[in-house]
């Protein structure tokens, strides 16, 4: 969708986190993105890319996406489950009645900085 | 060296911020908001029209108009006597928290019972972005985007019989995505099916009128 804006979004919030801890620079930026979000990986690797070239801090910066696999709960019998973006149903009474538990998270989860020695 | 750092943090963090300040104002104001959502070419502008029409006696509606370029929309909506406020992306593919506060801060929220958000004709980008709206409604479309609808707009159902839709398989799918979500067929522009919806969406307005 529009990755690059999320992706600028994270170097908002990453960048002064990582510039006040001290550090000298930005090793590494986890993210948590849920299947069900229209987030797609590549293109967030693609924007994190475009985004650090040309800044020493940022340059070796290393992108992890962990994905988070949708996960329901079935609102006729109860029973949880995982499943794709596509088939939302339940294994066990075929309800498709859902409520989703996870799978549309978008959150920076952690980074990795060079902190000086002392 | 090394060191972890924990941040654990939305990305759309202020966005959500700030759709959460706009449905407290809506809230305060007792005003309900709709974010419609649909493709290019789908009928979003005829059937705010006719929807205006069907509850004008009742409601003082506003439109927000989100369009990546141009005014055509937000004239045809002021030419039918509603307030509407355009909003140019300028090419961005989606609406945000920050572009409906600017909007928002031109209508007098005091005065209204409903806005209607027109959103980008786009079924992919607003799918993740909160605008403090009630509801999101569609006008037919794409799988993601049905999963987070309140309610369906089967539109354009008078030129049904010239194209081969298959209504049947479009009913089986839209009941697999989004059980809950009701489906209204409509002709926005011959005027078939707009009570039920016009009835659906009065329901909602009043609920939030009498919190």
């Amino acid at each position: 969708m529009h990755e690059l804006g999320i992706m600028t979004s994270v170097m908002d919030s990453v960048q002064p986190v990582a510039r006040e801890s001290g550090a000298e620079r930005l090793l590494k930026v986890t993210l948590r993105i849920g299947e069900m979000t229209e987030a797609i990986e590549d293109a967030l690797q693609f924007a994190f890319d475009v985004l650090k070239e040309g800044d020493p801090f940022l340059a070796d910066a290393v992108l992890e996406v962990r994905m988070v696999r949708s996960k329901s709960v079935c609102l006729d019998c109860g029973a949880t489950f995982e499943h794709d973006r596509f088939h939302m149903f339940c294994p066990e009474c075929d309800s498709f009645a859902l409520q989703l538990l996870a799978g549309r998270e978008m959150e920076v989860e952690s980074i990795e900085v060079d902190l000086p020695e002392e | 060296m090394a060191a972890h750092i924990d941040i654990n943090e939305s990305i759309l963090k202020k966005n959500g911020q700030l759709a959460e300040e706009l449905r407290q104002r809506f809230a305060e104001n007792h005003v309900y908001v709709l974010d419609l959502l649909a493709s290019p070419g789908s009928g979003k502008t005829s059937t705010i029209l006719a929807t205006i029409d069907a509850l004008r006696d009742e409601f003082n509606i506003a439109v927000i108009e989100g369009d990546i370029a141009s005014n055509v929309d937000a004239e045809k909506i002021k030419a039918q006597g509603t307030a509407a406020v355009q909003i140019n992306t300028g090419g961005a593919c989606h609406l945000e928290g920050a572009m409906i506060k600017r909007a928002v801060d031109v209508l007098d929220l005091e005065r209204l019972d409903l806005v209607i958000i027109e959103n980008v004709g786009n079924l992919v980008c607003p799918t993740d972005f909160d605008l403090g709206e009630n509801a999101k409604v569609m006008i037919l479309s794409v799988p993601g985007v049905f999963q987070v609808a309140q309610a369906i707009v089967l539109n354009k159902v008078d030129t049904m019989p010239v194209f081969d839709f298959d209504e049947e398989a479009f009913y089986a799918s839209v009941k697999r995505l989004n059980p809950g979500a009701p489906v209204f067929p409509v002709s926005a522009t011959k005027g078939e099916g707009v009570e039920a919806w016009a009835q659906w969406l009065a329901d909602q307005v009043r609920s939030v009128q009498e919190m």
